[in-house]
């Protein structure tokens, strides 16, 4: 901690191993981030407590996916350094994660309860599938991790999957703000399902599945509750995001500041 | 008695101590539930000095985690069976079925309605987007609906009954 507070920001040799934690464990954490910007502000009061469970539940999970990529990396890194610590281009979650929830923006999702609803409903069902391939892991911390987690993430699936079918089979209004938010989300999701060297390497090693065989089972579960909600999965697009390389959009750098400010400014500040 | 015999004799009521004064630790969100209601202590075992406690979290994200393990702590302190090691093991995974009987009923007095079911065992399981009809707590209907899948906390849902019109909630099937 002393050093990193003197730099600021710590740096990390990366394997590939550690590059597969951190994606999942980025996605959780900036996912739980996201929602919790909810709190106080949900549409109804169960909505308003429904959030900040599911974004707990998503931290529980990135807390214990960023101690084990703390333990694999060695060197004295703990969750909180992994969290605070680091910078933007070695945060590599999911583009879709970061992109604003509340405030909308010309050129990204968000602004709308719709979107957020989507958007745990995709990414609900993707992580369902992820967990489901590590509950097989030849690591067996991680083992341990998915077994539990994709109990919750059915909960997830099923409580975003009830707004989707109630927001598109609802009203002219609701369902047309419901296209418009899939729309919006859609071409993030390409990235859910790409297979690059880091997935490859997991693969290989029985770390954990390569995103690419994530695609069937996420489809089918994803249309199945599009059909209840009468919507039609959207064409795919070329777009293919880039955050689970370190390359992300304009909104990463803004969501850090907020969650990292307080160990930036107090370096190791407890309470 | 040969001195090894009394030596386990020893060690099993110093376990014994430490399950005992374990049962009186409640949990923090559902005050009349003890640890070992909930399953989740896993293993006691009585080391030369003091004692070693195996817990299980429930959910990844529970803020409880810590507070029980301190309460642990602090209870077989002041039973006198320190030092304390508490140990957090993550698998097997929590499962709501190990909620004992006594656990339970406990629930329902409290008007919480326990899990239903094994449905843990699978854990690839779907749930269905309908809710299966959840016993009424206070008035035993199973005419009932849930408003939301998640509650007061995360480990359980919000179920309204149809027949005695009153809320209540659900400890979900985990």
């Amino acid at each position: 901690m002393a050093a990193a507070a003197a730099t600021g920001s710590i740096a990390l040799e990366l394997t590939q191993s550690l590059r597969y934690v951190l994606r999942l464990a980025d996605t959780a954490l900036i996912h739980a981030q996201r929602l919790a910007e909810w709190c106080g502000h949900g549409p109804v009061l169960e909505e308003d407590i429904a959030l900040t469970n599911l974004a707990l539940d998503l931290l529980g999970q990135a807390r214990a996916l960023l101690t084990h990529a703390a333990a694999l990396h060695g060197g004295g890194l703990d969750e909180d350094s992994l969290a605070f610590l680091r910078s933007e281009h070695e945060f590599f979650n999911l583009t879709l994660v970061e992109q604003p929830l509340r405030k909308a923006s010309a050129h990204a999702p968000g602004g709308d309860f719709a979107d957020t609803v989507l958007r745990n409903f995709l990414l609900a069902t993707w992580f369902k599938a992820v967990w489901l391939g590590l509950s097989t892991s030849t690591d067996a911390e991680l083992r341990g991790i998915a077994v539990k987690a994709v109990k919750e993430a059915r909960y997830h699936q099923q409580h975003a999957g009830d707004w989707v079918v109630r927001l598109g089979d609802g009203t002219a209004e609701s369902s047309g703000r419901l296209k418009a938010a899939l729309a919006r989300a859609w071409p993030y999701t390409a990235e859910m399902f790409v297979c690059d060297a880091v997935d490859t390497a997991a693969q290989l090693c029985g770390l954990g599945p390569a995103r690419d065989t994530l695609r069937p089972p996420w489809l089918n579960e994803v249309t199945e509750v599009f059909t209840l909600a009468l919507l039609v999965v959207p064409a795919d697009t070329p777009f293919i995001s880039t955050g689970t390389t370190g390359r992300h959009s304009e909104h990463m750098g803004f969501i850090l500041a907020e969650m990292q400010v307080l160990q930036r400014q107090f370096p190791g500040g407890r309470w | 008695m040969s001195a090894s015999a009394l030596e386990v004799a020893e060690t099993t009521a110093r376990e014994a101590a430490a399950w005992a004064a374990l049962a009186q630790v409640l949990d923090p969100e559902v005050p009349v539930l003890s640890v070992c209601d909930l399953g989740l202590v896993r293993g006691v075992h009585a080391l030369a000095q003091g004692v070693e406690v195996v817990l299980t979290p429930t959910y990844s994200g529970c803020p409880a985690t810590e507070v029980i393990a301190l309460a642990v702590e602090q209870a077989l302190l002041a039973a006198g069976l320190g030092p304390v090691t508490v140990i957090q093991r993550r698998e097997p995974a929590w499962t709501s079925d190990w909620i004992s009987e006594q656990g339970r009923s406990r629930l329902r007095e409290y008007g919480i309605a326990p899990p239903s079911g094994a449905a843990a065992m699978d854990a690839a399981q779907r749930i269905g987007i309908r809710a299966r009809n959840v016993v009424c707590p206070r008035c035993n209907s199973s005419q009932t609906e849930r408003l939301s899948a998640f509650g007061s906390t995360a480990c359980k849902a919000l179920h309204r009954c149809l027949a005695c019109r009153e809320p209540f909630e659900h400890f979900k099937p985990i």
